[in-house]
């Protein structure tokens, strides 16, 4: 079954240039791909290349300015509720309560995934101990944690609602060498216990290499490859994925000024 | 319908995750609330005061009368603020604080998320409520003999479902203008109690904030209460005040619903949840 269809998705802003001046980017130029259930799709693309746009449009949180995208055979811009029930995500931030413990964040947010009292007092020491929360500390507050850890809970927070698509943008920038290898183990754990569906956006090409079992590559807004690492290399006549990647981007980039000429 | 029955009884656990958050903030920030009731309660005094003030300076008043009718607009004026506040938050904390995209992608009813903060901001302002009242009453001293204390409840109650209605209006404020738009719901505050007669009869103003007043849930919530509580009106004697009350609620949800949601659809348009990462 097809997790997550995306078929000439766009998206574009609106950028102020001073009080008067207001000017369309594009943020996505009309990309298609399709996940399969149970895959993880990792997204490598630069500063800027239209991933988190990518994330937040398959969560809801943005609306769309063509093409289509569904999750489970759920139209996300169309029936956006059935949508929220399959999906969660883990971004850079953290971002919780921050005078709030670990256990009042995830249990109003669990709440709202209509989970009883009952269950989050059982679930929620669980999953914080699987994710590697020390967890004696789930009644601090959270600003008292590291970033390490804010992520941790981050990642329960996610995982306690069951999502079957899980939305990992960027999950490990910024987390220390262990930290990391920490979180990317917990990443594969998920798959293969829980069977969810992952997209997974990055920067770090062994990241990317080591966790999904096929890549695509965001440059400014389209999806200019996608296949799995040993494709991306043959393709681009490479060693390695890093090499890919630059091959892709660079070409992209010589081609992007030859038009402007 | 046992659908149904599951994605009712989801929509409530949901409502009750709402009222937990802000019980779980409440907590943690006590002492800022705590501060804050103290700053309430000196403006109120600041306010009350002035009953005395004229009699001294040779005003020929009913002080008890008076300090009493400026009591309660000054609950109300506090009341109010509280209301629009935490609404307010709804957006702007959790902007704040990078929650809102979570619970924003949460398959919960927005309807039912603003009830919540509805319901909160309603049981804890009463609270508030309340106690500023005890505690300015007991250090004037009065003696209210003739308070109806029950039909000022449900007066307020009932002008309550108003102001959630305008204070979701407001709420969305902070999605549209990010910076500014808290600010913004004083405005609204401000503007409310101004033409409602908060410290003064209606009559006083001109003709077009009287025509503002008609149409203003405080107006009749001011009426309605000082009526119970001065002269012990019962509910039947605040008829005329609770019936404008309920058209006004009637119209002012739906209303702050549709605002909202057409607001959360701007947002998420122009990416203005939130934009990091
Ligand atoms: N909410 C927004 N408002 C205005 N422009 C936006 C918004 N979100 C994204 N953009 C623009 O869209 C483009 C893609 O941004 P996006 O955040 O998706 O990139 P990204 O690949 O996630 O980058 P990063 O690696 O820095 O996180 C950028 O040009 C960005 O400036
Ligand atoms: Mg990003």
């Amino acid at each position: 079954m097809t997790a997550v269809e995306v078929s000439d998705l766009r998206k574009e802003f609106v950028r102020r240039d001073g009080p008067w001046r207001r000017r369309r980017v594009p943020a996505l130029c009309g990309i298609s791909f399709t996940i399969e259930r149970g895959e993880c799709v990792a997204v490598l693309g630069a500063n800027g290349s239209g991933k988190s746009t990518l994330v937040r449009l398959l969560a809801t949180l943005l609306l769309h300015d063509g093409g289509s995208a569904h999750v489970f055979g759920h139209d996300v811009f169309g029936d956006p509720r059935a949508v929220r029930r399959l999906v969660n995500r883990v971004s850079v931030e953290a971002s919780f309560f921050k005078k709030m413990s670990s256990t009042e964040n995830l249990s109003y947010s669990a709440r709202f995934y209509g989970m009883t009292r009952g269950e989050t007092s059982r679930r929620i020491p669980e999953i914080l101990e699987r994710v590697g929360f020390p967890v004696e500390r789930r009644g601090e507050a959270m600003e008292a944690l590291s970033r390490g850890m804010q992520q941790k809970v981050a990642l329960a927070r996610a995982l306690l609602t069951a999502p079957v698509l899980l939305l990992l943008d960027e999950p490990t920038t910024g987390l220390d060498p262990r930290s990391k290898l920490e979180v990317q183990e917990f990443i594969r754990e998920v798959r293969q216990i829980h069977d969810a569906t992952i997209l997974l956006c990055t920067h770090d090409l062994d990241e990317a290499e080591a966790l999904a079992d096929r890549i695509g590559i965001l440059h400014r807004g389209e999806l200019i490859a996608l296949g799995t690492a040993d494709e991306l290399k043959r393709r681009y006549e490479t060693e390695t994925l890093e090499g890919a990647f630059f091959a892709a981007t660079g070409r992209a980039l010589v081609d992007d000024e030859e038009e402007e000429d | 319908m046992r659908g149904a029955a599951a994605t009712l009884r989801g929509e409530l656990i949901g409502l009750a995750g709402v009222v937990e958050r802000n019980v779980y903030l409440v907590r943690r920030y006590i002492w800022w609330d705590i501060a804050f009731f103290v700053w309430t309660v000196a403006n109120t005094l600041t306010i009350v005061y002035i009953a005395k003030g004229i009699e001294a300076a040779g005003g020929q008043i009913d002080v008890e009368r008076t300090t009493t009718i400026l009591l309660i607009g000054a609950v109300i004026w506090a009341y109010l603020g509280i209301i629009f506040e935490i609404l307010t938050e709804t957006v702007a904390w959790e902007r704040w604080e990078g929650t809102i995209e979570y619970t924003f992608m949460a398959p919960l009813a927005r309807p039912v998320h603003l009830a919540g903060m509805g319901i909160f901001s309603v049981a804890y302002g009463v609270v508030r409520a309340v106690l500023l009242f005890g505690i300015v009453a007991a250090l004037f001293d009065l003696q209210l003999p003739e308070a109806n204390f029950w039909s000022a409840v449900v007066v307020l109650a009932i002008a309550s479902i108003s102001f959630v209605g305008i204070g979701m209006m407001t709420a969305v404020l902070p999605l549209i203008s990010p910076e500014k738009g808290v600010q913004l719901g004083f405005i609204a505050q401000g503007v409310l109690l101004v033409v409602s007669g908060v410290y003064y009869p209606v009559d006083v103003l001109p003709g077009w904030m009287q025509a503002l007043a008609v149409i203003s849930p405080a107006t009749y919530a001011l009426d309605g209460i000082r009526a119970a509580i001065l002269d012990g009106a019962g509910v039947g004697a605040v008829w005329h005040d609770i019936w404008p009350l309920i058209i006004i609620g009637a119209v002012a949800v739906p209303l702050g619903l549709e605002v909202f949601r057409r607001g959360e659809r701007h947002a998420k348009r122009h990416g203005k949840l939130k934009r990091s990462g």
